[in-house]
């Protein structure tokens, strides 16, 4: 008998239903991957089965057996005893799940079963932590969260789960906040401690390749249903996928593998979740859609031995269109004219330190130096901290530098004050990470988009209209965004926005920060994809900085990799993914799952 | 009979709100964008029916605010100052008791000694001269008496009700393009995107009703009863009306802009600018603020008494004194609302919208008027909002203290201070302490309600959850 057994679970918040009809088991021992976008309803399937929904919602239906017993049922006393002891929990942001004021030992001790001594509880929380990887974990007992780097703080969280010896582990995206080296290693740990357990494990994640890498089987959600579920192949992977979502997603991660192709991007967006469907939640974005996709709901069909799938052409394989194969992706080449020269660029900040008057120089960048020609991709890769933000807010002017050269078209840009850099201040443009603190939610779009040419003398005043309506039929928005809120458009469309308003002021070079890192993983291709192409038809020189070297493969010419405030390689994409120089690149590789 | 107007300082101050007031409507009309989100305020039953009793209260308070002296007939100016209300209420200043009665009383509070036309004395609590002076025999009639002038009250507030539906029908009626007794059922029954018409004739309905019935009682009783030297309490609590809002108001008139800029200013550029505003509202903080508001008023009123012959009339003293009192609340109480503004300020300008508005080379100045400002507008308004009712709180507080408003000038603060001894009393007086509570009580809710849903409507974020939900 299995340890968990969800049979029909539904979800409601109010009139919406982020969860309906989710059924699933996961056996001791056995990980179970909850796969899907966000809205996918997969983290409140996982409050749902500890009962803790937000405010307002409550399950609407469905069973959840939890060792032969049933949870529905069970009063608010022994469900609370059930929480740790049966089912615990990993969050997802190490920095928040953490209470501040108290020691991390005090924290574990919490969870432990009660009715041990002081001393006994001391060992036992040296064991959880010594467990968990924590180097010297009695003298870590009485350190506070903000002594411990990220990493150690989801060790810390991990070991708190574990205290209540739980036979059940529900990991809602445990790594999605941590750098790339720092990802693997605690993905490992997890696994580790659940086969040494015989723990089940129920690992919610957005991830296509954490769920590969860790899961046994894996569970693909899309509009709060389960959509298909299968098991993992230990060589072919996910690649037995038959839904055309899970599909479709696949085929959205950004890789080396897909280099000079262009991405598969899905279109329109995840429906509402307040209203019934009468057919397939995914037919108005699938390619395959016919007949009864959008009159029937479709039942699961068995495909192979634990592989079910819930889709009309599972019964009917003839409406399969031909597979689209991949399109070729033109890659722009790079001119010779170089647009950005960079010469042992250096910023570093005073920080206060615990004696008075005490003060210490910290590099944030520490000497970089590179160029970049036209139409030319440079991703510079890093982990969180190494300087890669800053060196771009250095370059653009916009925090003060202590050393080095920034050439701009052939201009020395550095250390420019205000008045004298703006002239120069249309050449280079930047578009942020995260697409809902980058647009001001007091303007309208049109506003914004407005906004630059206004500052910077761009075109003239009466024709800016006709400009931002252009600009918007670029980045694929509808014209009638002008007299929209920001708050109005979702986070890919936001993101559209935030380069059109980069692109306002025609210049040469984009910096893009993070561009997609708070995208889901099909919307991320739909804003690859239109970088690329932007690229292409302006000549752009880009500045790509990001984390995910998988990304870079796909659009990148070169790669410069930094820690620590230097760039420690520096290369043509295809020779460092293929034979990475530097102990630090190969480190970062090897961490890729 | 002729007569003389006067502005008073806070007449021309209030008057010159109501102005600004007046252009901020028009930008809004203008603005299809500002439109849509006071729409959404008036859609809101609990937004039409507090902005329905902050009408009633404004426009006492409006018509207390237009005064003027009367030319007697030997051709002198009256020494007196009355405003467009006095003379609205001219019966209740006309009938002064001797002393305390309790509310729709026929005899006085406490017992006196009484010499009967044959010689004789006794202790008795003799009839009022006014509240109930109609009635032959006070033990029999007067249930009956005030039953049948409620009941004439609240069919005079329903009259109006109607005529007030009536009224409002008729140019909706050419809105709408639809029949009379169409637009009378649209009213009751609003469409998809109609503002709340049903609370507003609602709350108006129940504000006539209520009005009606007081004033058919007040003709014959003093409804609130009368205070120590017999003047009618109801007349009191709607002469303070006006005070309340003057403190209310132009205190924030004076607040606002030292709070906007400095916060700002503080947050936004840092260094040595913060440093020393910071220095500045700290060193105002650390000053207990009672002791720094006394201070200056008694610096004042050694001011006006030095200088009592440029004042014509009681009234503009007390006025002055009024001013004074904002001026000082307002100057030493920016500095809770800066420190808010520059905390958020400093969190704003580090956001990513702010930063690509600095790469576009956008001004300071520009950035904190397109970019930071607008986004703190809603800390702006729930504060001035808290902060009135705060103000109507603490000039109750002042008053208490000695150092409030002019003791000749009605104040629900001074009304509290009396209630001090009134309470005390055997038996207890506590009807102007009501009256002053229940007025207070319903402006300053309304006023919060109010704010409450201008802030739902004007905040993008609440907009955007109220619109998933």
């Amino acid at each position: 008998m299995s340890l968990l057994e969800v049979e029909n679970l539904g979800v409601r918040i109010g009139a919406v239903v982020p969860v309906d009809g989710v059924s699933f088991s996961i056996g001791a021992g056995e990980t179970f991957a909850l796969l899907g976008e966000s809205g996918s309803g997969k983290s409140m399937t996982a409050l749902a089965l500890l009962r803790l929904l937000p405010a307002g919602g409550r399950i609407g239906g469905g069973e959840i057996r939890f060792d032969g017993q049933l949870l529905g049922e069970l009063p608010e006393s022994k469900m609370r005893s059930l929480r740790g002891r049966g089912m615990a929990m990993i969050f997802q942001e190490p920095q928040t799940s953490l209470n501040p004021v108290m020691t991390i030992g005090e924290q574990i001790a919490e969870a432990l079963p009660g009715g041990l001594s002081r001393e006994e509880q001391r060992n036992a929380v040296v064991r959880l932590l010594g467990e968990v990887g924590i180097a010297d974990p009695a003298a870590r007992l009485h350190s506070y969260p903000f002594e411990l780097s990220g990493g150690q703080k989801q060790r810390v969280m991990i070991a708190q789960a574990l205290a209540g010896e739980p036979r059940l582990l529900i990991a809602d995206e445990p790594t999605t906040a941590l750098d790339v080296t720092l990802q693997a290693q605690i993905l490992q740990l997890i696994k580790r401690l659940a086969r040494e357990r015989g723990m089940g494990l129920l690992l919610i994640t957005h991830d296509l390749g954490v769920a590969r890498h860790m899961a046994d089987r894996v569970g693909i959600m899309y509009a709060g249903q389960l959509i298909e579920q299968l098991p993992v192949d230990a060589e072919a992977g996910l690649a037995r996928a038959f839904h055309p979502y899970t599909r479709k997603l696949m085929a959205a991660v950004p890789g080396l593998e897909r280099a000079g192709q262009r991405l598969a991007a899905i279109p329109g967006r995840v429906p509402p979740l307040d209203r019934a469907f009468a057919g397939c939640r995914f037919a108005e974005r699938c390619p395959h859609a016919f007949g009864p996709c959008t009159s029937a709901a479709p039942g699961w069909s068995g495909l192979a031995e634990g592989h079910q799938v819930r889709c009309h052409l599972a019964e009917h394989p003839a409406a399969v269109r031909g597979d689209e194969s991949a399109q070729p992706l033109e890659m722009p080449r790079p001119g010779q004219v170089p647009v950005l020269e960079v010469r042992d660029l250096a910023v570093s900040f005073t920080q206060r330190t615990g004696q008075l008057f005490g003060k210490k120089q910290i590099h944030a960048v520490d000497g970089i130096s590179f160029e970049l020609r036209m139409g030319e991709t440079l991703a510079l890769v890093g982990e969180s901290g190494c300087g890669k933000t800053t060196a771009a807010k250095a370059i653009l002017g916009l925090t003060p530098i202590s050393g080095g050269r920034v050439e701009l078209d052939g201009q020395q840009v550095a250390g420019l004050s205000e008045r004298r850099f703006k002239p120069y201040r249309r050449l280079a443009q930047i578009v942020f990470q995260d697409p809902y603190s980058s647009l001001n939610p007091r303007m309208r779009v049109g506003d914004i988009l407005q906004e630059g040419m206004a500052a910077l003398g761009v075109g003239e005043a009466h024709t800016r209209g006709q400009s931002v309506a252009a600009l918007l039929e670029k980045v694929g928005l509808d014209p009638d965004a002008v007299t929209r809120y920001p708050h109005e458009f979702s986070g890919g469309q936001r993101q559209r926005i935030a380069i059109a308003r980069a692109l306002a002021v025609r210049p040469k070079l984009l910096i893009c920060d993070e561009p997609t890192s708070a995208l889901d993983v099909s919307v991320q291709a739909q804003i690859l994809n239109l970088l690329a192409d932007l690229q292409r038809e302006e000549g752009l020189a880009m500045l790509f900085i990001t984390h995910n070297l998988a990304a870079v493969g796909y659009l990148a010419h070169r790669v410069a990799v930094m820690q620590a405030g230097k760039i420690v390689e520096l290369g043509a994409t295809r020779d460092i993914l293929a034979h990475p120089q530097h102990p630090y690149t190969q480190s970062l590789l090897a961490s890729v799952v | 009979m002729s007569f003389q107007p006067v502005i008073l300082w806070t007449d021309a101050l209030i008057w010159l709100l109501v102005l600004i007031c007046g252009g901020f409507a028009w930008h809004i009309a203008r603005t299809p964008a500002l439109r849509a989100s006071w729409r959404k305020v008036l859609a809101r039953p609990m937004g039409m029916s507090s902005l329905a009793v902050l009408g009633v209260f404004v426009l006492v308070g409006l018509a207390d605010s237009l005064h003027y002296r009367e030319r007697l007939d030997n051709g002198q100016l009256d020494v007196e100052v009355k405003s467009l209300l006095d003379r609205a209420l001219v019966p209740f200043t006309a009938r002064n008791e001797r002393t305390y009665s309790a509310p729709l009383a026929t005899h006085a509070q406490s017992r006196e000694t009484v010499q009967r036309p044959d010689g004789s004395t006794v202790r008795e609590t003799p009839r009022l001269q006014f509240g109930g002076a109609h009635l032959a025999d006070p033990q029999q009639d007067w249930l009956g008496d005030v039953m049948a002038r409620t009941l004439k009250g609240l069919a005079l507030g329903l009259a109006a009700s109607l005529l007030f539906a009536v009224l409002l029908a008729v140019p909706l009626k050419r809105l709408w393009r639809c029949g009379f007794a169409a637009a009378l059922v649209r009213l009751w029954r609003p469409q998809e995107g109609d503002i709340a018409w049903k609370s507003l004739l609602l709350t108006v309905s129940m504000l006539l009703l209520t009005c009606g019935a007081v004033a058919s009682l007040a003709g014959g009783y003093h409804v609130f009863g009368t205070d120590k030297v017999g003047q009618d309490v109801l007349y009191q609590s709607l002469k303070s009306i006006r005070t309340g809002l003057v403190i209310g108001t132009l205190t924030t008139l004076v607040t606002l802009p030292a709070a906007i800029g400095l916060g700002l200013l503080a947050g936004y550029f840092r260094g040595w600018v913060d440093d020393f505003i910071q220095y500045v509202y700290t060193t105002l903080n650390s000053i207990p603020w009672v002791l720094l508001v006394a201070a200056a008023v008694l610096i004042v009123q050694v001011f006006i008494e030095q200088n009592e012959a440029s004042f014509s009339s009681v009234a503009e003293r007390a006025d002055v004194r009024l001013l004074a009192l904002c001026v000082i609340i307002g100057l030493t109480g920016w500095t809770g609302l800066a420190r808010l503004l520059r905390a958020e300020t400093l969190k704003l300008r580090e956001l990513d919208y702010v930063t690509a508005a600095r790469a576009f080379g956008v001004s300071g100045p520009r950035i904190l008027a397109r970019h930071i400002l607008p986004n703190v507008q809603h800390l702006i308004l729930i504060t001035v909002v808290m902060d009135f009712s705060g103000l109507v709180l603490a000039e109750a507080i002042l008053s208490y203290v000695g150092v409030g408003v002019d003791p000749v000038m009605n104040s629900w603060g001074n009304m509290i201070n009396a209630a001090r001894m009134e309470l005390a009393r055997e038996p207890i007086v506590w009807w102007p302490l009501l009256a002053a509570f229940s007025f207070m009580f319903a402006l300053v809710l309304a006023a919060n309600l109010f704010a409450d849903v201008v802030q739902d409507a004007f905040d993008p974020r609440t907009a955007a959850r109220g619109g998933k939900a």
